[in-house]
């Protein structure tokens, strides 16, 4: 089969689809997953395609939403649950945290729990406020979660199929800024495995590293800085948890100069943490501190200041300026 | 049959029950008096004696689980134990009326009630021995592992029952918490969804009146807990939790009606935490003595045992038969829990992930070079000396 083009909100769709068609245990439920088909379209068609016991509407309440979820999963089912936005999550925070991380390492693996929480996240939509967080590094931070976030749509098809074959809890960020971008999805192509960076651009003489809707940001940056004549290489991380150091550190190494770009507050973030590891992993072969473009320490911004806010491309690219070059 | 959830389809039914009746009366459900005589109940019969002595030799051994781990705990054996004292009718009851197929939910409090589920004693202890977190098997007894944050497991419950309904196994899950817990989030998620997806849960609330120090006077403006099922469309039920009959009575039909297809069940037992919180509380800076005093007046134990006497069920050699094997349980504690062999610490890497961790991996290796190192300077202390 050749490759369709596909909404990122599609390709989701389709792997829900054919994750269920393949395995009877996996269910879909949430906040008007059922007849609406998610406020993004994401679970479109599969109430009618699958019936109500496979896909179904909640009362509106997360912590129940992922508390029914972990009790399924104890009980031989495979649930999918949505949670509508990235800031109406936080009240699964607890069922989340305390047991759908921990009830495998509680139970010492007799009882796993194979649940993929899918969270839409990010800004730059012009969402009103608690509508644009990027939370993942409240789970990345929480050991027993899988934390993952694809940055095209061929990965948002395949690493969903894989977060829902995934025996441990998978927490799974969808940028909602690409949910209606089309490009080129063939299902019949397997991706790269949970666990494993991409690099999505070779270059030379810098390294960007960044992670769902920030990868595109950092293409075009690297487009742009490629005109200028210097070579950016582009490591999309694709999962948070577990990191693929040796991806991200060859490639640093080769380069020597590196730039995390997330858009999350920089402050104790997945951004740090990424940081930090080629700090002590690449110390040797570093030309420049390694930097970061991230959100700024502030509130999420409401719609009309909110570019100020989100990592640019000329916020990228000023930081790459000013990694020691000489003269 | 077990309502299915196609006929559950928010798109189908009415979108209101304005013509149902609402109700709003509660009474207490108890089948035997505090003096031991039979009280007739027009809605429940009293269990026959064979199984009322059943109970009371369960409620003799779940005594005795709560004085031994105390005792551990003074002795330094466990690193905590919330005693049970005053609620064994509850423990036993909850147990007691499943079936194989059915799960039970328990939390921190509910140590005789695993027991009494068929859990090993030792294991059932593991939580609060801190020699790991679960010390069972959760699904070869379907018992989940006990749960200290209040009331989060109870929508696991609900999630277990509805699987069982989707999966056309006939199986039902009976849910512990206490009064405290009913004040939080996800006891009220737990009920609404429970009630809206008609899962086949029984929800049993100790009411034993303190959530540490707080009375039940704080967690609610309420006239019962029970009385909360209304608001959430689920039938209730009032029950004396010192009356192991009435207990068995109730929770037996409340697990009947979810096997048959009717939905959850809240069941609120008024009871007594006879004892503090944990060995580490201090129950003399919050409540009178002289409530206590009352309260172990009107023993479960007690309670049964007159019954059982007073109609000629039990006789001096049943007694000793139920004695014994209580001691044989305090006996099984002692000697278990003393035994009991302490993990290695490759397992505080070995459950975290299914899937593979690089960093995971790095840091257990760190643990094991460290140890080896210890290991070393043990073996020959001069030649690692600096």
């Amino acid at each position: 089969m050749s490759a369709a083009k596909l909404t990122m909100a599609q390709a989701l769709n389709a792997a829900l689809r054919d994750a269920m068609q393949a395995d009877d245990s996996v269910v879909v439920f949430g906040e008007d997953v059922g007849q609406l088909g998610g406020v993004f379209r994401v679970t479109d068609g599969l109430t009618a395609s699958f019936g109500e016991k496979r896909c179904f509407d909640t009362p509106l309440a997360e912590a129940g939403i992922v508390g029914m979820a972990i009790g399924m999963a104890m009980n031989g089912f495979r649930p999918v649950v949505e949670m509508q936005f990235d800031a109406f999550a936080y009240p699964a925070f607890e069922q989340i945290v305390s047991h759908l991380a921990k009830l495998a390492n509680r139970t010492r693996g007799r009882m796993r729990l194979p649940v993929v929480v899918r969270i839409p996240y990010g800004g730059g939509v012009g969402g009103v406020e608690h509508h644009s967080d990027s939370s993942e590094a409240y789970f990345a931070h929480t050991a027993g979660l899988v934390v993952v976030t694809p940055a095209t749509n061929q990965d948002a098809y395949g690493l969903l199929r894989q977060a829902i074959d995934c025996p441990d809890p998978v927490i799974f960020f969808e940028p909602k800024k690409h949910y209606f971008i089309s490009e080129p999805v063939d299902v019949t192509q397997p991706v790269a495995p949970i666990g494993r960076a991409e690099v999505r651009r070779t270059g030379t003489d810098v390294t960007l590293i960044s992670y769902g809707q920030s990868v595109s940001t950092c293409m075009e940056a690297a487009e742009m800085a490629a005109t200028e004549g210097r070579s950016i290489g582009v490591v999309d991380v694709r999962t948070l948890v577990p990191f693929d150091d040796e991806t991200v550190v060859a490639e640093v190494r080769r380069t020597g100069r590196a730039v995390v770009v997330a858009e999350a507050s920089g402050f104790a973030s997945v951004a740090s943490e990424i940081a930090g590891r080629i700090f002590e992993q690449c110390f040797y072969f570093l030309e420049a501190p390694v930097r970061k473009v991230a959100g700024f320490d502030i509130p999420y911004p409401p719609p009309a200041l909110e570019h100020h806010h989100l990592p640019s491309v000329e916020r990228i690219l000023d930081v790459v300026d000013e990694l020691e070059w000489g003269s | 049959m077990p309502t299915s959830a196609g006929e559950q389809s928010g798109h189908e039914r009415r979108n209101d029950r304005r013509d149902q009746e609402p109700e709003t009366q509660i009474r207490l459900v108890r089948l035997i008096e505090p003096d031991g005589t039979p009280r007739a109940d027009n809605r429940y019969d009293l269990p026959d004696p064979d199984e009322l002595l059943a109970r009371y030799r369960s409620m003799l051994i779940a005594r005795r689980v709560n004085e031994q781990a105390s005792a551990l705990v003074r002795q330094g054996q466990l690193a905590v134990y919330p005693s049970s004292a005053g609620q064994e009718a509850c423990q036993v009851a909850a147990a007691a009326v499943l079936r194989p197929s059915d799960w039970l939910f328990p939390t921190y409090r509910d140590v005789a009630a695993v027991i009494e589920r068929g859990v090993d004693p030792v294991e059932a202890l593991a939580l609060l021995q801190g020699r790991w977190h679960c010390g069972y098997d959760p699904l070869a007894h379907r018992v989940a592992p006990q749960c200290t944050p209040l009331a989060t497991q109870l929508p696991h419950a609900v999630g277990v029952a509805y699987a069982a309904v989707l999966k056309g196994e006939d199986s039902v899950a009976m849910a512990l918490c206490g009064d405290g817990a009913t004040s939080e989030g996800d006891f009220h998620e737990a009920l609404n969804f429970a009630a809206v997806f008609a899962a086949p849960v029984v929800f049993l609330v100790q009411n034993n009146k303190y959530a540490i120090s707080v009375p039940l006077v704080r967690q609610t403006a309420a006239k019962s807990l029970a009385i909360k099922g209304i608001g959430y469309g689920v039938p209730a039920e009032l029950v004396d939790g010192n009356d192991v009959a009435a207990l068995t009575a109730v929770l037996r039909a409340a697990v009947t009606r979810a096997a048959e297809g009717g939905g959850p069940t809240l069941v609120e037992a008024d009871t007594y935490r006879v004892e503090p919180h944990t060995n580490a509380d201090d129950a003399t800076r919050y409540r009178d003595e002289s409530e206590v005093r009352e309260w172990a007046a009107r023993d479960p134990l007690i309670r049964i045992r007159t019954y059982l006497r007073n109609g000629g069920f039990l006789d001096e050699k049943l007694e000793q038969e139920f004695a014994a094997a209580a001691d044989e349980m305090a006996e099984r504690l002692r000697e278990g829990i003393r035994t009991a062999p302490t993990l290695a610490p490759s397992e505080l890497f070995a459950h975290v992930y299914d899937i593979a961790s690089p960093q995971l991996a790095a840091q257990e290796a760190l643990l094991q070079a460290e140890l080896e190192a210890d290991r070393q300077a043990s073996e020959h202390p001069a030649e690692v000396a600096r």
